[in-house]
């Protein structure tokens, strides 16, 4: 079959020749592909306005040779028109693709989990009532954990000694025991370990009366984590707005 | 693979923005085949312009002076400042003869994923030129998409407590258009830009 038709969420948008742009979408059964959407800067293009980054759209598409072809699309929640009206919502929503994008590198290979994630995370920083660097913060530990490199914040991440632990090692996997601790560890605040953890369980009652302290501690961590599992920075984490 | 020039000319062309190896290759040939004087006179133009060139110290605007064309004009309103990314906006908006202010091109949008952030852009400078109280009104003219609205949410949480009046583009229908074939997210922009027609 020439065509398919997936539900998406736009990643990214770069421009194309005159007119068109390559439109990243994190789909639910296709994975990550990347197709043109014709014509999309022109002010008269049908569905320009369709396929902007934060869209979750129903989109049909034509396989080509190097890249897809957009033909049609639906919007299903519009949820960077939210958030581009707010900078600290844009930021850590830009981080969240450009997460999903990193984390969905093969093109093809289907990433539901990841797909359900984000579409997820974006509700949820889209709704308000979340610190956004908070919710930004759960999706990446999330991200992570649906990847294969969930992060220990409790029992020892190397021998697995019941916890908590007050040393956090990025190489080893979060908590390490005294035992196990390489030189060089972290040692964070254990209030920033317990959100952390809160956060990556979802108990946003304990997450959203956090110190705004342990927060920024706690960014850094995930940061440095996230960094380190991905060999490459997320160039959006240091535009991100922090309280 | 060509020998030796041709190559290096199809290799030049190719790193164009829009230019593919095809188009690159009929250009080279197109280029051989041209009149030397065509020729010469592409190439003056090409050095030229890399000579003469620059950008204006107010606004950012392509010049070939140390102030640009509208800079320099006495008759624009300074009261008005209108801000886009490139230069292509002014001349866009000049082509509408609606506006007689005067511009600030920031040399792009806000784009985290790009790793462009306000930093990046020429807002210091935007900063710097509203200190004087001259300007009474900034009209954010950013392109409609995601990454334009971003920098227009930015400038205008930046300007509005230096107490001027911050406006934005309308967006919705295009003049001429079918009501029907508009999408849904332009339609609703309309809607809430929508004004009265009352005298």
């Amino acid at each position: 079959m020439s065509y398919y038709r997936d539900e998406a969420v736009v990643l990214r948008a770069q421009k194309l020749g005159e007119a068109d742009r390559i439109i990243t979408l994190l789909t639910r059964h296709h994975g990550r592909v990347r197709a043109v959407a014709k014509g999309v800067r022109r002010t008269s293009s049908r569905f320009g306005a369709r396929v902007e980054p934060f869209t979750v759209v129903d989109a049909q598409l034509h396989r080509g040779r190097n890249l897809d072809i957009v033909t049609q699309v639906e919007v299903l929640a519009p949820y960077g028109q939210v958030l581009v009206a707010d900078y600290g919502l844009y930021t850590a929503g830009s981080a969240m693709l450009e997460t999903a994008e990193r984390f969905t590198e093969a093109e093809g290979e289907a990433a539901t989990q990841q797909y359900l994630l984000l579409v997820g995370a974006l509700r949820t920083l889209a709704a308000g009532g979340h610190d956004p660097a908070l919710v930004l913060d759960a999706f990446l530990l999330r991200s992570l954990a649906v990847a294969g490199y969930a992060a220990s914040f409790v029992d020892c991440a190397r021998c697995g000694a019941a916890g908590p632990h007050r040393a956090f090692a990025v190489a080893h996997g979060g908590a390490v025991c005294p035992s196990c601790r390489p030189p060089g560890s972290a040692a964070p605040d254990p209030q920033t370990m317990q959100l952390l953890a809160a956060l990556l369980s979802g108990d946003w009652g304990a997450a959203d009366t956090s110190d705004p302290r342990c927060r920024r501690e706690g960014s850094g961590l995930v940061a440095a984590y996230l960094q380190w599992h991905l060999e490459r920075g997320i160039r959006s984490l240091r535009h991100v707005e922090r309280v | 693979m060509y020998e030796g020039v041709v190559q290096d000319l199809i290799d030049e062309l190719g790193r164009l923005p829009g230019v593919g190896p095809k188009s690159a290759q009929r250009i080279a040939f197109h280029l051989l085949q041209a009149d030397p004087a065509d020729v010469q006179r592409l190439a003056h133009v090409l050095t030229e312009v890399k000579t003469r060139v620059r950008f204006c110290e107010v606004c950012g605007n392509v010049a070939e002076e140390a102030r640009c064309r509208v800079c320099r004009d006495p008759r624009r309103d300074v009261s008005v400042i209108c801000v886009v990314e490139e230069s292509k906006d002014v001349v866009a908006i000049e082509r509408t003869r609606e506006f007689r202010g005067r511009y600030h091109v920031l040399g792009g949008a806000i784009s985290p994923m790009e790793g462009v952030g306000p930093d990046d852009l020429r807002m210091r400078e935007l900063l710097s030129r509203l200190s004087d109280g001259e300007v009474q009104e900034v009209i954010l003219a950013t392109d409609p998409n995601l990454e334009g609205e971003a920098t227009a949410t930015y400038l205008a949480r930046l300007l509005r407590p230096m107490g001027l009046r911050v406006t934005r583009l309308a967006s919705g229908l295009p003049v001429g258009g079918d009501l029907e074939y508009a999408d849904e997210v332009t339609l609703g922009r309309a809607f809430a830009g929508r004004r009265s027609l009352d005298a």
